[in-house]
Parts: structure tokens; C-alpha cells; sequence
């Protein structure tokens, strides 16, 4: 199935979790927030939040600024 | 620095009263040895999308968490709406709960936008925030920030990056009267003497990024923006003479040739 991850299309497994796809993008050691369409996933749900075609994904992580 | 000088917000004490921020050093390299030159114990970072591609550095390895504490701000934000979903985006991410609150009204001149900032406060201290607005050097405006329960109050002292040093000092001293949380001034200092005559007015705290990581050598002016917050400090603390139009002589005439 088609998610749109970051800002750009991408084809992942279908019923993918958001645990599978961090793992997936080697990001799980990574400090990250995640947010799917327009909620935050917390950390304790990653492994029982499975995606759906369609969804939009956003991982984000702490980045310079002032 | 002096161990009996301590600074609490939101009941965590800080040595320093030097706060930096990570944006815009010419690589990581140099911002991790500029941090270590400041001596704060807060930085502040963004909230942006993470790097898919694996084999770039990434900030958090330039920064030893037990040395610092994370600051997020919500740089970039317009709304109160999104300065409260990218706070708690951070939140997610740093599973802290302090934020550097900015909601932008202008592009030009990255003032902030007073109504939604507020309105963004309130939110996000209900929502058990530790919230630390960057707000206009506007004392009516820094009271209303803490009556809505800001942990600290952030006023500008010139536009962020613009380097114009303190331009309203008289508005800063009314905020400092009046205030009961700590105010520390963010944004708008170019060099040490910006540091220095904020921290000699009292401010609790000096917030800072272009200065030193735009400077030709952040390492070396992170060193002396380290100094200008200590000397500032202590200047206020030991109380400065009051200015008078005439001199009054440092020597005696007692004891001259009659």
C-alpha cells in the first residue's frame, strides 16, 4: 500500500505498524515523534497503531534551531 | 563562575545564565565546541523532519544530554494552533515538557503575534507545560504572559538575528520590575556588550544563537559571551554608582603642597 511519508510517496507492507516502519527506516533507536494524518502516536502505541493506505506520516525529531 | 549564583525556572537550577540555541554553526563540530565554550546547560533545538537518510549526522549526536538540557521551540509557527502541535510534538520526541514558545506574526521581521501567543500559553500550561514565550519587550504584554502562567517570560531585544543589540532598555527595566517570574532577554544580541548591559539591568538570563554561531569564530565569541553574562551578572549584583553630569575627584586634595 501507498503511505505519504514525510511529504513524499512511499510503498510499504500493507497493515504495516508504525513500530514496522520505524524499524523499516532503522529510526527506532532515534528520539522521534510520530504523527499519523493529524495525531500524535505515543510511544507505547507504535507497536499496536497499524497504517492504512492513504495515510499521511509524519516523523520528526529534534533538528537545529534557536 | 560563582556556585552560590543560581538560577531557578519552573523549579530547575541553572548555573548559567547563558541559554544558546543550535542553529546556524558552519557544522556540528564547531556548535558542540561552542557550546562547551558558553557554558550553558540549555540549548535550545527545532522540531522538523527527521532524516530518512541515515548515513547524515544528526544534531543529537553532537549534544551530551547529560551536559544539557533540550529546549524545543516552536520556530516557524504562525498560529497558536500549530505552536501548541509542534510543542507537543516536542514533548514526544524529548519527553520533556518545557517549551520555548514562539508564534510568528511577520515574516520580515519574526515579531511575535501577541494574541495567538497568549492564547498558545494558555494551552499548553493547562496541558501541563513549562511554557517560556518569546514575547515583544511589551511590559503590559510580559505580565499578561505570566498572569496566564508562563514559567519565564522571554522579551526581544531586537529582532532574532539581527544583532542590534538592547533597543528599548527602559521597556526591559519596567518588565524586570514588574515581573515575578524570571525574565530573560531572547534575541537581538550581536555582541558582548548586548550581553553585558542586559544582564547589568538585571535580566536573569540571556538568550542567544546568531551572535555566537554567525560570528567569523563561534568557539572564541561563545568564550566571551560566557564572560559578558558572568561580568554583567555580578555588576548588578554589586550595584553600580549612579551616573552624575559632573566628575567628583577619585583623590584626595588633602595632603597637597600649600
Amino acid at each position: 500500500m501507498e503511505i505519504r511519508l514525510n511529504g513524499k510517496t512511499r510503498e510499504v507492507a500493507d497493515g504495516m505498524t508504525v513500530s514496522q516502519l520505524l524499524d523499516e527506516l532503522k529510526l527506532q533507536a532515534l528520539r522521534v515523534a510520530v504523527q499519523v494524518n493529524t495525531d500524535i502516536v505515543k510511544r507505547e502505541r507504535y507497536a499496536e497503531v497499524a497504517l492504512r493506505s492513504g495515510d499521511t506520516v509524519e516523523i520528526l525529531t529534534f533538528m537545529s534551531g534557536g | 563562575m560563582r556556585g552560590s549564583d543560581i538560577l531557578t525556572i519552573a523549579g530547575k537550577q541553572f548555573r548559567s545564565r547563558l541559554f544558546v540555541g543550535t542553529g546556524k554553526y558552519p557544522d556540528f563540530a564547531i556548535m558542540e565546541k561552542a557550546l562547551a565554550a558558553s557554558g550553558t546547560e540549555m540549548v535550545t533545538v527545532a522540531v522538523r523532519r527527521v532524516n530518512l537518510d541515515r548515513t547524515q549526522e544528526s544534531l543529537l549526536d553532537y549534544i551530551d544530554l547529560k551536559k544539557y538540557t533540550l529546549l524545543p521551540n516552536t520556530a516557524g509557527c504562525y498560529t497558536a494552533d500549530d505552536a501548541v502541535k509542534y510543542a507537543r510534538l516536542a514533548r514526544e520526541v524529548g519527553m520533556s515538557n518545557w517549551v520555548k514558545l514562539e508564534v510568528i506574526g511577520d515574516q520580515r521581521t519574526l515579531f511575535p503575534d501577541n494574541e495567538e501567543l497568549l492564547k498558545a500559553t494558555k494551552i499548553l500550561v493547562k496541558d501541563g507545560f513549562v511554557v517560556l514565550p518569546y514575547t515583544n519587550d511589551d511590559p503590559v504584554f510580559a505580565k499578561k504572559l505570566e498572569d496566564a502562567g508562563a514559567a519565564a517570560v522571554m522579551p526581544l531585544g531586537a529582532p532574532i538575528g539581527s544583532g542590534l543589540g538592547i533597543r528599548n532598555p527602559h521597556t526591559i527595566a519596567i518588565i524586570l520590575q514588574n515581573a515575578r517570574v524570571p525574565v530573560i532577554v531572547d534575541a537581538g544580541v550581536g555582541t558582548t556588550s548586548d550581553a553585558s548591559i542586559a544582564m547589568e539591568m538585571g535580566a536573569d538570563g540571556v538568550l542567544m544563537n546568531t551572535a555566537i554561531a554567525g560570528a567569523k569564530d563561534p568557539v572564541k565569541m561563545a568564550e566571551a559571551m560566557r564572560k559578558a553574562i558572568e561580568a554583567g551578572r555580578l555588576a548588578y549584583e554589586a550595584g553600580r554608582i549612579p551616573k552624575k553630569a559632573y566628575a567628583s575627584a577619585s583623590t584626595t586634595m588633602e595632603g597637597m603642597i600649600e
